[in-house]
């Protein structure tokens, strides 16, 4: 399993065709207490840079975007009950969805993790 | 002895060690305790004597209530000392400065209010024949007419009910010039710098936003611009920008941004908001602007934040004006007509529907135009300015100790800082505003703009005085030596002497109360009822 992050602070994690996408530490940390979360529905099709999901926190509401071109197979429907599981397990339990990768070399322009934190220091 | 700034001691003990009485009633003087209205009105009182209906006791076929509703009932003294009472607990523009960003909190003119409360004006119905109210006509016909004048514009949709009902009527307008060009671009671009309604307006009518990033100096990137034009060649709609944008920086490539949507086929909306710091200075015609709305709730000194209610007036350029909507004032030979229906309409006029039921805001028309006839073109020019200066007064008094993202330059009305110079502070930017509480100011807006760390954006009204400006300052110096030196617990718990303390934000929107239940509802029988 290969783990990928974005500018936008999400991380992908790809096992065979399968990407399950979240938000960073650091995304959940500047948004503060999360309050709510918007899923897609299964069976969306996404392309890079598409919404993908609603995240709202005390402070702010902002978008998760669609890191790759796919499909969506599943979304984490606990989080929706449960918002504060992003606050408490960003980079586990609490990922947001899962989709098939629909363009593989859209992966290339994403961060492996040591790229991701020196991102992060730039900020 | 503790002294207020005018040097008067705030209290009669010598020390600071002042003894504060436990009090039975739980109020502290003045200060006091309002229980909800629910708690202490009783169901079984009425404020009022009522004769016995004379009417049929039911007529309902069984849909008659079937539980009393526990309305709580007051006599008449006691409601009013419950509002009164609970008025006391509010911050206002009348009660002191109001530095919220993005909003304008302007002073609301007393002579505003004696000419709205004119009974020609006051008593008037809406659904009165036109012919009645020629007068009220003419009121909005001479307020458009100005409207006109003070941007530059061709037209001006005058029911709007406030600023996001405005962009909505002006995006539609949009809309509308292209359907009648039988075109159906797809993209509105919205810049980072813009207020948030603007993309939620766009994403209304059906439009795909594209976002286009700022410069490191705040205002639109024109390259990347260009590249996203090209990019969508012969589908973009057009553009929504704020300006002076929500970094409080006036975009100076304006112009050019409007040569260039022009040139893709698109129209250039302006979101007036921030209208009140170029009026008498700039006109958003001269600009390139095809439409754009004005808040005559901050612009023009109509009261607004709970007082309200909004007007949102659109203008709109040589190219949307036939597109304005339903109803609209038309000059003819015999006086001013009150256009109301498509029948109505003639050539070239084609309006894209109707907003509102009726003719707008009357009350905020005659408020607006009484502020807009007692300052004059030379007043307004200088509430501009000032409004600007002040601004100002108050990023040079603070930019030594707080933190400018954009580095040390002129801002407009608005001065935004970031929250950098709280960094290892343990106070964020949420903790200063609560402080501020204490000091007995609304705080500024906070975390807006999202593309700002932290931000605080600062918009002190034009009409403050020096003195008022200059407290203000020292106040938020002292507070930010405060945080530097480690007082953290003046921060993370505050505020300390509001009437409430923090509120728990994440519970109210995890697990909102949003009824309050009565302890015990009595059941009781229609025939009971009925007695």
């Amino acid at each position: 399993m290969t783990t990928y992050y974005s500018k936008d602070h999400e991380w992908i994690d790809v096992e065979g065709d399968i990407a399950t996408v979240g938000i960073t530490s650091y995304a959940q940390e500047q948004l503060g207490d999360v309050v709510y979360v918007e899923l897609p529905e299964t069976g969306k099709s996404l392309s890079q840079g598409d919404e993908a999901a609603v995240v709202e926190s005390v402070k702010a509401a902002s978008e998760v975007y669609a890191p790759i071109d796919g499909e969506v197979v599943e979304a984490n429907e606990v989080l929706a009950e449960e918002p504060a599981k992003v606050n408490e397990d960003p980079e586990g339990a609490a990922w947001f969805l899962k989709m098939k990768v629909g363009n593989e070399g859209q992966l290339a322009d994403l961060m492996d993790e040591a790229a991701y934190k020196a991102y992060v220091e730039t900020l | 002895m503790s002294m207020n700034t005018q040097g008067r001691p705030t209290s009669a003990g010598d020390t600071t060690e002042t003894f504060r009485p436990k009090t039975f009633t739980g109020n502290r003087a003045l200060d006091m305790e309002e229980p909800l209205i629910f708690e202490f009105g009783s169901v079984e009182t009425c404020g009022v004597d009522l004769d016995e209906a004379d009417t049929p006791e039911f007529e309902l076929g069984g849909h008659e209530r079937q539980a009393e509703i526990g309305l709580p009932g007051l006599a008449e003294p006691e409601a009013m000392r419950h509002y009164v009472r609970m008025s006391r607990n509010n911050y206002a523009i009348d009660s002191g400065l109001y530095p919220l960003g993005s909003c304008t909190m302007k002073h609301n003119p007393r002579l505003n209010e004696k000419m709205a409360r004119l009974p020609g004006f006051a008593d008037i119905h809406p659904l009165q024949p036109a012919s009645t109210v020629p007068g009220a006509l003419e009121l909005i016909d001479e307020l458009a007419h100005w409207l006109m004048v003070s941007t530059g514009m061709e037209a001006v949709a005058m029911s709007p009910k406030a600023g996001a009902h405005g962009e909505l009527c002006g995006m539609m307008a949009i809309k509308a010039a292209h359907t009648a060009a039988n075109r159906s671009p797809e993209i509105v671009l919205v810049p980072e710098s813009a207020h948030g309604t603007n993309p939620a307006t766009a994403a209304l009518l059906g439009y795909k936003v594209v976002s286009i990033d700022a410069k490191d100096d705040g205002t639109v990137d024109l390259d990347k611009l260009k590249e996203t034009i090209a990019k969508h060649d012969g589908n973009i709609a057009g553009i929504m920008l704020t300006n002076p944008n929500t970094c409080g920086l006036f975009e100076r490539d304006i112009r050019t941004i409007a040569d260039l949507i022009h040139a893709a086929g698109g129209f250039f909306y302006c979101d007036g908001a921030n209208f009140n710091a170029i009026v008498g200075k700039a006109r958003p015609g001269d600009l390139g602007v095809d439409a754009m709305h004005i808040n005559l709730h901050k612009t023009f000194s109509t009261p607004h934040g709970g007082g309200g209610p909004g007007s949102g007036p659109v203008v709109l350029s040589d190219k949307l004006a036939a597109f304005a909507p339903l109803p609209f004032i038309r000059k003819t030979d015999s006086g001013l007509e009150l256009v109301e229906t498509n029948e109505a309409t003639t050539d070239g006029e084609q309006p894209f529907g109707r907003m509102t039921a009726f003719q707008g805001q009357m009350g905020m028309y005659v408020r607006a135009l009484s502020y807009m006839m007692s300052h004059g073109s030379d007043g307004l020019r200088q509430a501009s300015e000032d409004a600007v200066l002040n601004a100002n007064y108050i990023r040079v008094g603070l930019q030594d100790l707080m933190s400018l993202p954009y580095g040390v330059r002129p801002c407009m009305h608005e001065v935004l800082f970031d929250d950098s110079f709280l960094k290892d502070t343990g106070v964020t930017t949420l903790d200063f505003a609560k402080a501020m509480i204490d000091e007995g100011y609304h705080p500024m807006t906070m975390y807006f703009p999202l593309v700002v760390h932290g931000a605080m954006l600062i918009e002190p009204t034009e009409s403050e005085s020096r003195a008022s400006l200059d407290l203000f300052i020292a106040t938020m110096r002292d507070l930010v030596m405060s945080a530097k030196r480690g007082e953290t617990e003046r921060f993370s718990g505050a505020p300390y002497l509001a009437p409430r303390r923090r509120l728990d934000e994440t519970s109210a929107a995890r697990k909102p109360v949003l009824k309050w239940t009565a302890p015990e509802p009595v059941e009781i029988s229609p025939s009971e009822a009925a007695e």
